[in-house]
């Protein structure tokens, strides 16, 4: 082991060098894909630099704190996301939806706090209990999880909440919840699903009746998945080259800058391009997995491992919605897609991820 | 500084951290597993599908837009342009591109006035095409219309003006029974037509040399591939087939005679057909009442659609080739034909008129028209008078069998083979006919009454006319036709429509034809003809026969003044005719209906087309080749 004095300059100033390093490719793919789906709007793509250079001083500020500050910060921010999401339940604004909240011109989605939020919460709740957790723990963490699940699914935002909720139940299943339970909950929930299903917005359930059989309505709700589906193909496995992608530029392809980003990727780029940027997603997750184990205490153990789960979880529901594996559920692409807070609240969690790795307590070996 | 580190040699935390790690790898390792599902959909997609996708994407991307023709113009012998095309606007519409289609219609109702079965016409098309065809909702907009929706067009979604060539007709109703006109195409018109050849195409010929001449008018269609966007704009012409326009088709029909004829008939129902007897080329073709075909090419008003249909006076009826009239006494040069072509009679051989005759074993008086007779009549004089008695007698010498032989030659009974479509054939009687339509037997009178032209014996003025020219060219049987040749817009070279071959009507010489042609001279410039007033003065020598044909049967012994029948009960008046009588330019054959006389009505007439053509229009030089 290296003691301090041995550490790098970035060590030093708490940020981890693989994984800014990771996250700037992405970044960059991103950018460079943005300007084709946005119809070479150059306007779009320096907005979205933006929010990432905002996103990447955010990232790099959360960095400076210690773990310990962020778990004693983590219920207090939890209780004003909580607030603020209430609030957006009552005078919200957004497409028919209470998904906004507006301060004069700053306008954002408290649900995405809520993304660093729980996990943060949760995880500061068990580091102090003993692991595995007793039931009565369980029961706060669930009820700590299913407020602000619930609250973002009734926006209605199906993406967001199932995001929040991943997050949270990640921390505990890394926690040591019992087997026992988890079966319990997996029954409960298969018995739940069909009412589940009758207490869904009606283009929620559609959205899942359509990923059955795209095709029973190709103009409507199908329109979606066949366009894109069509795009990914049609790219094959070198791709119809950058700003070339017929699917998005004759505007075939729906939400292409936003949830549908990666079609328009796999069209230009094809499998090759596909396989670049898996592999730069790869760099994260495994440094996130790397921070994960070696992460000190239990608090930074499970906060990381969420975190980076969470991340993959992000990248699977949106690839699988995009090449029509799973349902319409309004993820978007992590740090591809365009659009402000998701991209701000992501590399804040990478920030955390970097106050882990670099706050540790180095142990001097003889 | 290394990527991943494993957390060796660390046991501090104890039963907890190896809690963690278990799940961690179970997490670990079902992440690896999504990760490949996910791989390996992308590989299925984008490999293994790929050529699948690539053509959906092309067929999202690319579409076929088919270029309908222009279509050939029609022009008259003498180069009056009798249907054309002129740029109309209309208003179109598709449905799939319009939220609420109701409300927009009711929008655009404030702009510009839809007449309540434009509105209809419209629904009607909206549950017979798919929503993403195109509708046309309003046609012949007028430039202020156009204008006042081109400010409003924002509003509207879905809905656009289409400029276009449609059909119309300079001359309106003057030549519509010979050229007809051309109408939306509809459902069984479009189980006919190779849908792929009109595609685009909205209009076809429906009536006379539209319809007849489809093929060569509508020319071939052009395709073009283009590249769309989702909305299904056009954004660039990828590739283009240009279309092949349809040929012009130019007319034998001479604008001057036919507007005379027209005029001659003075508002009276009837036809005329004029006939150049070398050719048969038709120059006049007229059905009166007519109506104005222009009113039909974007569809008739219903209101006014039934004004026609149910007028007493059928202007939409095709007297021309569908009205069957009794031919009655025009028929009388073609029996004499008979009786020499099958030696029954020599020109000189003469009969007796007492003014009536009687079959063996009848009572029945068979009378002429002349009731004090005509005394001792030749062939020649019987026809000049009209004698009934003298064809009584040779109709019975005949007998049905030859006397329908030989009118079957001069195309009664028979189509005439004009070039257009719809053409009836009339009634020739025979035993077999009667046999076959009647359930009975021939009997010995008929033949009688047919020989006069009466009886069960219907004949189109087509027929007529074309029985007119068989005299002026001395039994040569010419088929009439309209069409004299097409001519290409595009290289202009010339081309002509197949010709039915000639035939004779029989097999004596024309000196002998010539004993008929005079008796028929004598008719009209002779001492004593039918309709001998009307010859007089004239010019050049010429032919005729009058016809009559009673509509109703009059009692035996009974005579009846036509003044005292209603006029939709008198008689027909009929005329053939041609001139001049040596080398003859033009045949006639005239149906005035209920003109009570043929010398009277139909035969002046006659005498005042050849005036107009044969003395203020010269022959073309070498014309027609």
């Amino acid at each position: 082991m290296r003691t301090a004095s041995e550490q790098d300059l970035l060590t030093r100033i708490h940020i981890d060098g693989p994984l800014l390093g990771g996250v700037l490719v992405i970044c960059a793919v991103g950018l460079v894909v943005l300007y084709s789906a946005s119809s070479e709007s150059l306007e779009t793509v320096m907005r979205q630099a933006l929010r990432m250079l905002l996103g990447l001083v955010a990232m790099c500020s959360i960095a400076q704190f210690t773990p310990a500050r962020l778990a004693r910060w983590a219920p207090l921010l939890y209780c004003i996301g909580l607030a603020l999401l209430f609030a957006a339940f009552l005078v919200g604004t957004g497409r028919g939806a209470h998904r906004w909240l507006e301060f004069g011109a700053f306008r954002f989605q408290p649900s995405e706090i809520m993304k660093i939020a729980v996990p943060l919460t949760v995880a500061w709740f068990m580091s102090d209990k003993i692991l595995p957790p007793k039931l009565s723990t369980v029961m706060i963490v669930l009820v700590v999880i299913g407020a602000p699940t619930a609250l973002i699914a009734e926006q209605p935002d199906l993406g967001t909440a199932i995001l929040v909720m991943t997050a949270g139940l990640l921390v505990l299943f890394f926690a040591g919840l019992s087997w026992r339970w988890i079966g319990v909950a997996l029954a409960v929930a298969v018995v739940l699903a069909p009412i589940a299903w009758y207490s869904m917005h009606d283009y929620q359930r559609q959205r899942i009746e359509t990923l059955l059989d795209p095709t029973k309505d190709p103009l409507g709700t199908g329109y979606h998945i066949i366009q894109a589906t069509i795009a990914v193909g049609s790219g094959g496995v070198s791709g119809k080259g950058w700003l070339n992608g017929t699917q998005s530029h004759l505007e075939f392809l729906p939400e292409r800058a936003t949830d549908f980003i990666f079609a328009v990727y796999c069209e230009e780029f094809g499998l090759i391009g596909v396989l670049v940027l898996l592999a730069a997603y790869s760099l994260v997750l495994v440094r996130g997995f790397s921070i994960a184990l070696n992460a000190q205490d239990n608090f930074g153990r499970l906060v990381a491992a969420s975190l980076t789960f969470t991340f993959f979880v992000y990248i699977f529901v949106n690839m699988g919605m995009v090449t029509g594996q799973l349902p319409v559920v309004g993820v978007p692409l992590p740090l591809v897609s365009y659009g402000g807070t998701s991209v701000v609240t992501l590399l804040t969690g990478f920030g955390v991820l970097m106050s882990i790795q670099t706050h540790r307590r180095f142990i001097v070996k003889s | 500084m290394p990527l991943f580190k494993l957390p060796l040699g660390r046991k501090s935390n104890g039963a907890e951290f190896e809690i963690f790690l278990r799940r961690f790898w179970i997490a670990g390792v079902g992440t690896l597993i999504m990760a490949c599902t996910l791989v390996l959909r992308l590989v299925y997609l984008q490999v293994f599908h790929h050529d699948l996708y690539t053509t959906l994407s092309q067929e999202n991307r690319l579409k076929v837009v088919p270029l309908p023709p222009i279509r050939g113009l029609i022009y008259s012998r003498d180069g009056v342009l009798v249907a054309g095309n002129r740029p109309s606007f209309a208003l179109e519409v598709v449905p799939e591109r319009v939220a609420d289609l109701e409300q927009s219609i009711a929008g655009i109702r404030q702009l510009m006035t839809l007449e309540s079965d434009q509105i209809e016409r419209f629904h009607t098309d909206l549950k017979q095409k798919r929503r993403f065809d195109t509708i046309t909702l309003k046609s012949n907009l007028t430039t202020e219309e156009v204008a006042i929706f081109a400010v409003n067009r924002h509003r509207f979604a879905g809905f656009e003006i289409a400029g276009r060539l449609t059909r119309y007709y300079p001359l309106g109703s003057q030549m519509v029974h010979a050229v007809g006109y051309v109408g939306r195409i509809n459902l069984e018109e479009l189980n006919r037509i190779d849908a792929g050849s009109y595609s685009g195409t909205t209009h076809i010929g429906k009536e006379g040399i539209e319809k007849g001449q489809e093929e060569v008018l509508h020319g071939t269609v052009g395709y073009q591939r283009v590249e769309v966007n989702a909305q299904g704009r056009i954004l660039r012409v990828v590739e283009r087939t240009p279309p092949i326009p349809g040929k012009d088709v130019h007319l034998t029909l001479d604008s001057t005679l036919q507007a005379a004829a027209i005029e001659a008939l003075a508002g009276n129902k009837g036809a005329i057909v004029a006939i150049e007897p070398a050719t048969g080329a038709v120059l006049a073709f007229v059905s009166n009442p007519a109506f104005d075909p222009n009113e039909f090419v974007n569809g008739i008003s219903a209101k006014l659609y039934a004004a026609l249909r149910d007028s007493p006076d059928r202007p939409l009826f095709n007297r021309v080739l569908q009205g069957l009239y009794p031919p009655g006494s025009t028929i009388k040069p073609a029996m004499a034909i008979a009786g020499l072509e099958y030696k029954i009679r020599l020109p000189s051989d003469r009969t007796w008129c007492p003014g009536w005759i009687r079959l063996p074993g009848q009572i029945h008086k068979y009378r002429c028209w002349q009731k004090a007779g005509h005394g001792s009549v030749d062939l020649s004089r019987a026809i000049a008078e009209s004698c009934d008695v003298y064809f009584y007698t040779l109709a019975k010498d005949l007998g049905i069998d030859r006397m329908h032989d030989m009118l079957a030659n001069f195309s009664l009974g028979q189509r005439t083979g004009v070039d257009l479509p719809g053409e009836l054939t009339g009634i020739l009687p025979s035993r077999e006919w009667k046999r076959r339509t009647r359930k009975l037997p021939w009997f010995p009178g008929e033949t009688l009454i047919n020989g006069i032209g009466q009886g069960f014996m219907l004949a189109t003025p087509m027929q007529l006319a074309k029985m007119a020219t068989v005299f002026a060219n001395r039994g040569e049987v010419v088929a009439p036709h309209l069409t004299d040749y097409f001519s290409d817009p595009l290289t202009n070279v010339h081309s002509e429509p197949e010709r039915i071959a000639r035939t004779r009507a029989a097999s004596i010489d024309s000196s002998t034809w010539q004993i008929a042609i005079d008796g028929m001279h004598e008719v009209v410039q002779g001492a004593r003809g039918t309709a001998q007033a009307t010859g007089v003065g004239a010019s050049y020598q010429y032919a005729g026969k009058t016809g009559t044909a009673q509509l109703f049967g009059i009692a035996q012994d009974k005579t009846v003044k036509n003044e005292n029948v209603v006029k939709h009960l008198r008689d027909h008046a009929l005329f053939i005719a041609f001139a001049p009588l040596d080398h003859p330019r033009i045949a006639l054959g005239i149906v005035i209906e209920n003109g009570e006389s043929g010398s009277h009505a139909a035969a002046p007439i006659a005498r005042q087309l050849f005036d107009l053509y044969l003395d203020s229009m010269p022959p073309a030089p070498n014309a027609n080749g």
